[in-house]
């Protein structure tokens, strides 16, 4: 078990590095590539020559990239000081960068907007996994029932259905046309109950998504487990069909649904972009949308790498979590 | 891309008197008929799957024939009505936004242009994207996955490790972000058409990891097979057997998961263009018409099922008849 988590770390910080890389690449080679100048990005394409001379000094997006990859994980850890002449602009100890678009630090934006997005994909997975995944194991049990056939065809609408369509029909017949619930974001701290309703028709409508998702993969996954031999010796040794299905089969479906619930939890973390977009959330999916309409580099490359962290720390749980259900992953 | 399903898969099938012998009983006799024809059987007799596939045939016919049609009815997609808003409120007069003989799906709040015929327009580029996005992805999967299995060592534990990184990317972020940062003009195209190049280049790059796993792990099975051996005992060279021998056997998981892909793009350009890094205006398409819808859910319902159930019906077509092909070309399938 150790050496099995020891390797998941080691393929854990590899692909930091990697994401880091890739990162950076994009918004910094790529636009240089492009002809696209990175400093006007960060004023304005307004500003006059002076400003956007004095933001690529402060930022020193004249240095080599390797210089500039440095110096902002250096910010990371020690804090960073932007210097332009006599323009000082300090930003404090966990510095992810800083937005010269919305005067702003980066870290404040993300602490302030992380709990609205955790709580959307939390809320929504435990509503998606408990429907998701007893629609599903019912249907390989009733295989070809009506039951099997209806839940099916609603999993099949289910997915393709845009999650902003269901969303804003959600909206427009729950909230404005039977007017059952007030479907503006209220923070925890202000009202429990003012939450528990602004996130309600968001955390249904993702969940209904994956709900669909997780019953069609969960379905076809119970039918072939269904098929092993190690399914017929228990049940051969007269075991009830409670157990065989409850602890023999179940243990096997879950694998494949863990590993999916890993990288979707881990990408909704990072922002459920389409969701907070319908729903209007102040979460991180909605800051790096407006950072990109507003070209506000500094901020996109702050979450996108927070993001990645995000899906990169669930998919390491999921893989410890892998090996604690199925013991043979230890050994791969 | 059907046209290599029905060349008969010579190599794998045994031989031709096996193949009279069994011919007309039960299931071996199967496996003496090509492969395309018993897909074919097979999806003649999946009525949801031919519903779908008639329905994806129909909105290709739509979105080629889009100039023609919206002219047919005196309607063009970037005409402004505004003598049919009201001018108070912003939205369409009448009831359900504006239906009427000549805008037969409404017209759009504020400025009044004709529905169906955005509709027809952003068809275009569903379509379009959805399916040039899913080629570079099958082409880009299928050529790394299969030199991935088939050379083993080094090039596969790379290649292996490159797809398992970008299954493991927040795609969506990513797409965006890079689709953002390109510029509005190259390689001579301008506006909407750079968007639609790189969304087309954008979403394959991030699609081809998923049909690359699956041609690898067939590879890998495939190349032990006696067949190979026999090929490469006769003096066949390397390219000959990627080329000639496993790839007419991958055709089957390659049709499958490409044929599944399609919705998944159609959705992932209607997302990008609803998050406005899509097309540009003028240019409709049905992510941005949402999009623009969300101001107007109370007020003007319409405006956003239109959209909606148009990216509705596409994607749930493609997606049953992708279901359908699945189980027709699964090896394992009973009927």
């Amino acid at each position: 078990m150790l050496a099995y988590l020891i390797r998941r770390l080691f393929a854990a910080a590899v692909m930091l590095v990697v994401i880091i890389m890739v990162v950076f690449g994009i918004f910094f080679l790529v636009p240089r590539w492009a002809g696209v100048d990175i400093a006007t990005s960060f004023v304005g394409k307004q500003a006059d020559p002076a400003a956007v001379e004095a933001v690529r000094q402060k930022l020193g997006l004249s240095d080599p990239i390797y210089a500039q990859v440095w110096e902002f994980f250096k910010g990371i850890f020690v804090g960073r000081t932007y210097a332009a002449g006599g323009d000082v602009t300090n930003c404090a100890a966990p510095c992810f960068g800083y937005s010269f678009r919305s005067e702003q630090a980066i870290w404040p934006v993300l602490t302030d907007r992380f709990p609205v997005t955790l709580g959307l994909a939390l809320g929504a997975a435990v509503l998606w996994l408990i429907f998701g995944v007893a629609a599903g194991v019912l249907s390989a049990l009733k295989r070809g029932s009506i039951w099997d056939r209806g839940a099916m065809l609603v999993a099949l609408a289910g997915v393709s259905l845009p999650i902003y369509f269901t969303g804003l029909l959600s909206l427009a017949i729950f909230a404005f046309g039977l007017n059952w619930i007030d479907a503006s974001y209220v923070p925890l701290e202000d009202s429990f109950s003012g939450w528990l309703g602004g996130m309600i028709l968001p955390w249904i409508t993702l969940a209904f998504l994956y709900a669909a998702m997780y019953a069609r993969i969960t379905r076809a996954t119970m039918m072939e487990i269904l098929g092993e031999d190690y399914i017929r010796t228990a049940r051969a040794k007269g075991l009830k069909e409670q157990t065989v299905i409850g602890k023999h089969a179940m243990r096997s479906t879950m694998t494949p649904i863990l590993t999916m619930l890993g990288m979707d939890l881990g990408a909704l973390i990072g922002g459920a972009i389409l969701t907070e977009t319908t729903f209007n959330l102040p979460g991180l999916g909605q800051a790096v949308l407006q950072a990109i309409r507003n070209q506000d580099l500094p901020v996109i490359l702050g979450v996108t790498l927070i993001t990645s962290l995000a899906v990169l720390f669930a998919n390491l749980v999921v893989d410890i979590l892998y090996a604690v259900i199925d013991p043979r992953v230890r050994l791969a | 891309m059907t046209a290599p399903l029905h060349e008969p898969t010579a190599e794998a099938a045994p031989s031709a008197a096996e193949e009279a012998a069994v011919a007309g009983t039960g299931a071996k006799a199967v496996q003496g008929r090509s492969l395309g024809r018993i897909a074919w059987e097979r999806l003649k007799r999946d009525k949801l799957a031919l519903a779908g596939g008639l329905v994806v045939l129909v909105l290709v016919v739509i979105a080629l024939l889009a100039p023609v049609i919206t002219n047919l009815l005196g309607q063009d997609p970037n005409e402004y009505h505004e003598d049919l808003i009201d001018p108070l409120f912003g939205t369409p007069t009448g009831s359900f936004g504006g239906i009427s003989g000549d805008h037969l799906l409404g017209v759009e709040p504020v400025n009044g242009r004709d529905i169906l015929a955005r509709i027809l327009y952003g068809a275009r580029i569903s379509l379009l994207v959805g399916f040039l996005s899913a080629v570079v992805a099958v082409i880009l999967g299928t050529v790394l996955g299969i030199l991935a299995g088939f050379f083993g060592g080094w090039v596969d534990s790379l290649i292996s490790r490159v797809m398992d990184g970008l299954l493991a990317f927040p795609q969506l972020l990513f797409i965006i972000a890079l689709v953002s940062v390109m510029p509005n003009e190259m390689l001579g195209l301008t506006g909407s058409s750079v968007r639609v190049f790189v969304m087309i280049l954008v979403i394959g790059f991030f699609g081809w990891p998923y049909i690359g796993r699956v041609v690898r792990g067939q590879t890998l099975s495939l190349r032990e097979r006696e067949y190979v051996e026999a090929a490469r005992s006769l003096g066949a060279g390397r390219l000959y057997i990627l080329f000639k021998e496993l790839l007419p056997n991958l055709v089957a998981p390659i049709v499958v998961y490409s044929t599944m892909m399609i919705p998944t793009n159609i959705l992932t350009e209607a997302a990008l263009s609803f998050l406005g890094v899509g097309v540009k205006p003028p240019t409709s398409s049905w992510g941005q018409m949402l999009s623009s819808a969300i101001d107007y859910y109370e007020s003007d319902p319409m405006y956003m099922v239109v959209p909606g159930v148009a990216i509705f019906i596409t994607v749930l077509a493609f997606n049953l008849f992708g279901d359908g092909v699945r189980d027709a070309l699964d090896p394992k399938g009973s009927r």
